[in-house]
Order: C-alpha cells, then structure tokens, then sequence
C-alpha cells in the first residue's frame, strides 16, 4: 500500500475525532494529532484500535506510545505491513 | 439570610412521553407507557412488560455529537443528556460548546447504574482477553459519575458536578441537595435530576426477587396498579427527569418563568432498625421524613393540598397511606389527594423520584391533579384510612397550593420534598 492511500485511509479514520477543521483540511504527513488537529489524548486509544481494524495488524504498546502523528503511524503502519 | 429556591426550568424523558409537552398531555389524559418486551420473554423474565421511553436515532444526534455516539451504549446517560438539556433550554439558557464557564452553576444528577449494558461489553472483552479493545468509552459510560461527566462538559459548569445514588430515592435526594447548595448560597443554579436506564440486565435482579408482576404479560398497560387490590408488584420502568433550580433572586434577576418554589424537604434513614430492613422501610423513620419536611418548610400538615407518593403498587402501598396519615395527622375525607405516576410509567427506579417530581411541579403550574389509573379496584386497606375520592382515577383540576412529594429506597433510605405554587 503506498503511503498516499494509508494516509487516505487514515484521514477517513481520524475524522470523527478531530477537533479543529482548520488543521483538517490541511492534513498532511507532518500533521501532530493533538496539536494540529486537537484530539482529544483520549481519544488516541481508539485511533489506535480503528487503525488495527481498518489495515488488519496489531499494535503493540511501545508503538502506540509513538502514534501522536501522521507520520508516525504511517510509519508503523508500513512497518507492520511488511513484517 | 438564606436563599429562597424556585424551579425555572423542566425536562423529562418518560414511558409515555418525551418532553414536557408529550408527557403533561400524557398525564393529564392518564396513558401508559408501559408494553410488552419480547426481550424480556426470550431471556425467560416472569415479568415481560415495562416502561422503554423511545427515542429515535435522530432524536440522539439532537443532543449528542457524532464522537459522543461513538461505541455509546448507555440509555440512563443519553436519558439523563436529553432531560437535563431540555431543562436547562427550558430555563431560558442556550448549549453552547464554547460557552464561557459559569461558576455559579453546578450539577447534582443521579443514578443507580451508569451503563450496565456497556459494562457487559467490558466483561465480555475482558474475558476474551481483549482488555485493550475497551477503547476510551468504557471507564466515561460506566462509571457511576458517567452522567454528571457528560454534562458538566456540554452545560459548561463550574461549580459541584456530581453523582448521587441512593436507590428509588435518588432523584428526590438529589433535588433536596441541589436545594440545599442554593439556599446556603453556594450556587445560583443547581441543575438537579436522575436517570435509569432499559436494561433486563437491571431488572433481572427485581425479578429474581418476585417483587416485579408477572400477572399482566397479556395486558401491559393494566400491569402497573398502584393502590389497587389487585396490585401484584412493579413494572419496571426508566428514563430521567431534570429541574433546574435557582435562587429566587437569580430568577427574578433574569425575568425568567417561575414554575414552583422548593419550601423544604428531608432526607434520612431508618437504619434498618425498628422493622426496617434492606428492603423495607422503618415506618417511624418514614414518618420522620415527612413531619421534618414539614417543619423545613415552616409549613402545618393541614396547608397540604397534594400528596405524590412512592406508591410502588406492592403489599407496601397500604403501608405507605398508614404512613402518611400518622404523619400528616388526618385520615378520611380529611386526609389530602393523593396520587402516583408508577400507574402509568412503572417504577423507573433511580429516575422515579426525578420524574416523578417534575410530574409534581407540573401539577402545580398547571393546576390539577393527574389520574391514578389501574385503581378501579381500590385496596380495601387504604379505604379503610381514607376516603376514596382523594384517590382520583380521573384528572381533576385543583387549587394546588401545597404538594407534598416523598421517595423510598432500598436500604432504608427516605427523601420528602415540599413544593408551593409561586407567587
């Protein structure tokens, strides 16, 4: 999967969440979950679990302490993926 | 100086109507809202019937967001969101996100179980080693303070935001604390309220202890029969009811409609002593309440025009009536009108003495006194302690200056309110 569908998919999936629209629409790779689109730390937790459902992997807990960006998870996305 | 306390706004989301408009109509005309739950029948229940408020999935999103419906699976929050919401707009206030947070306004809403279907979702999760599938939602939909939670945040409210439980008490309790808290001047406004939630999860319990009918499976609407000979235990019911109340200078200040006023109240315990148990209440404790309320509100038994009781339609309802005759101190034809809104909405549990009281604050604005419905048949107990015709099985309408408004829980717990007509 390239990385412009994971962000894609991703961009469906933080949707719900996200709490400045401004920072939505302009999602991009460098976009930080809480500073730039105000999500809720909360909230991290169920991204994670929409994430796992969404691309089939797992998670574990030392990548999830990771997962504050776009970034970032794409990054632990690819990683699963190819693991 | 203490604070004289008025109520200025009502919500309530009941059997047999949701929203003050559906159900003022539904009182005034005696309709039940119970019916029979195949659910209920599947899982082997003696008892099949009960009072579901129904709430379609647009009315939700009316009142919550689109991520506060994500994984939402708690009936006594969303109950308690609706009632609460309608109160405070009925009070003249506007929701808004990004409203400025208001210090003088707190929250008392109880309840007896949060979301005891989310918590099954948990146990399940959990049991299958899926801990961490829980998300976020499960700790906000399961703790018992989920519902004071969800409205602290979308009410905006800086001063006491809290939970009580105290069984079929709760909603009276928690009027009389938010009462307590204004008249002391610790707040303006209280919004104060329970709710219970529709689960069989809930109710299993009552039915396992055969204090809940099995005898009108066939016939729901004629289940619930408080006062009646024929009464053969509740019918379960939920939803939530929510009064705003406020100090009257506060009220007066913002030219805002004044339904009734909060004279006075009481809350104690019977301890479990004296023929009180867990389950049944010490009568002396009970009178107590009543006579304390009286004095709390400077008021003599005989300025007592209304009576709205627990009247739960078991073996304790002739009880109950001894009661209030002890305390009030007048029997017969002298004795006040008296009636309960189990007959048309069941026990809602946590949320009956909330519902309960705004079907009492109601009575007062407008008037009248609502119909006791299913009590043809009238114990012959309570005949014996006073005259029939204070038991009304048709709407009246009524010079009501005074109600008197009581709630009884499990453990032994007892909460009288007096409401006065304003003016």
């Amino acid at each position: 999967m390239t990385k412009k569908e994971i962000i894609s998919k991703l961009t469906t999936i933080v949707k719900p969440y996200i709490q400045n629209e401004e920072g939505f629409k302009n999602i991009s790779e460098n976009t930080d979950f809480i500073n730039d689109l105000e999500i809720n730390s909360a909230n991290l937790v169920d991204i994670v679990l929409d994430v796992e459902d969404e691309f089939n992997i797992e998670i574990d807990n030392d990548s999830m302490e990771k997962m504050l960006s776009v970034k970032a998870v794409v990054g632990i996305i690819q990683e699963k993926q190819s693991a | 100086m203490k604070n004289r306390v008025v109520i200025t706004g009502l919500g309530v989301v009941a059997p047999n109507g949701v929203g003050l408009s559906a159900f003022t109509n539904a009182l005034k005309s005696g309709i039940s809202g119970i019916t029979f739950h195949q659910h209920l029948k599947d899982k082997g229940f003696s008892c099949c019937i009960g009072g579901i408020p129904s709430i379609s999935e647009e009315k939700k999103s009316e009142y919550l967001t689109p991520l506060q419906l994500r994984g939402f699976n708690s009936t006594s929050i969303l109950y308690g969101c609706i009632a609460a919401i309608d109160a405070w707009k009925d009070a003249g206030f506007s929701v808004d996100e990004n409203s400025d947070l208001d210090y003088d306004s707190g929250l008392i809403f109880g309840t007896g179980t949060s979301g005891i279907e989310k918590f099954r979702e948990a146990i399940y999760k959990i049991d299958d080693q899926k801990v961490r599938r829980l998300g976020s939602t499960s700790v906000l939909q399961t703790m018992a303070s989920g519902i004071s939670a969800y409205l602290g945040g979308i009410l905006g409210f800086g001063n006491q935001v809290t939970t009580n439980s105290s069984a079929c008490s709760t909603g009276t309790e928690a009027l009389l604390l938010g009462f307590e808290r204004i008249k002391n001047g610790k707040a303006k406004r209280m919004l104060v309220g329970s709710s219970s939630d529709s689960s069989l999860y809930t109710w299993g319990g009552f039915d396992a202890m055969r204090v809940m009918s099995y005898k009108h499976n066939e016939s729901p609407e004629k289940g619930s029969r408080p006062m009646s000979e024929t009464a053969a235990g509740f019918v379960p019911g939920s939803g939530a009811g929510a009064l705003i109340l406020e100090s009257l200078e506060s009220a007066l200040e913002r030219k805002a409609t004044i339904y009734a006023e909060v004279l006075g109240g009481n809350i104690n315990s019977g301890g479990q002593r004296n023929g009180g148990t867990l389950t049944a209440p010490n009568a002396a404790a009970v009178q107590k309440c009543i006579t304390n309320a009286m004095l709390d509100a400077k008021i003599s038994s005989n300025e007592i025009d209304v009576i709205n009781g627990h009247l739960t339609a078991t073996s304790k309802d002739a009880f109950e009536i001894e009661n209030w005759t002890k305390a009030l101190q007048r029997k017969g034809v002298d004795f006040p009108y008296i009636n309960s809104l189990k007959s048309m909405v069941g026990h809602c549990l946590a949320a009956s003495g909330a519902i309960e009281s705004v079907a009492s604050v109601l009575q007062i604005k407008e008037q009248f006194v609502f119909p006791n419905i299913n009590c043809e048949d009238l114990n012959p107990e309570i005949s014996a302690l006073i005259s029939t015709d204070k038991i009304p099985t048709k709407m009246i309408q009524k010079d009501i200056h005074i109600l008197a408004k009581a709630s009884f829980g499990f453990g032994d717990v007892n909460a009288c309110v007096i409401f006065k007509k304003y003016n």
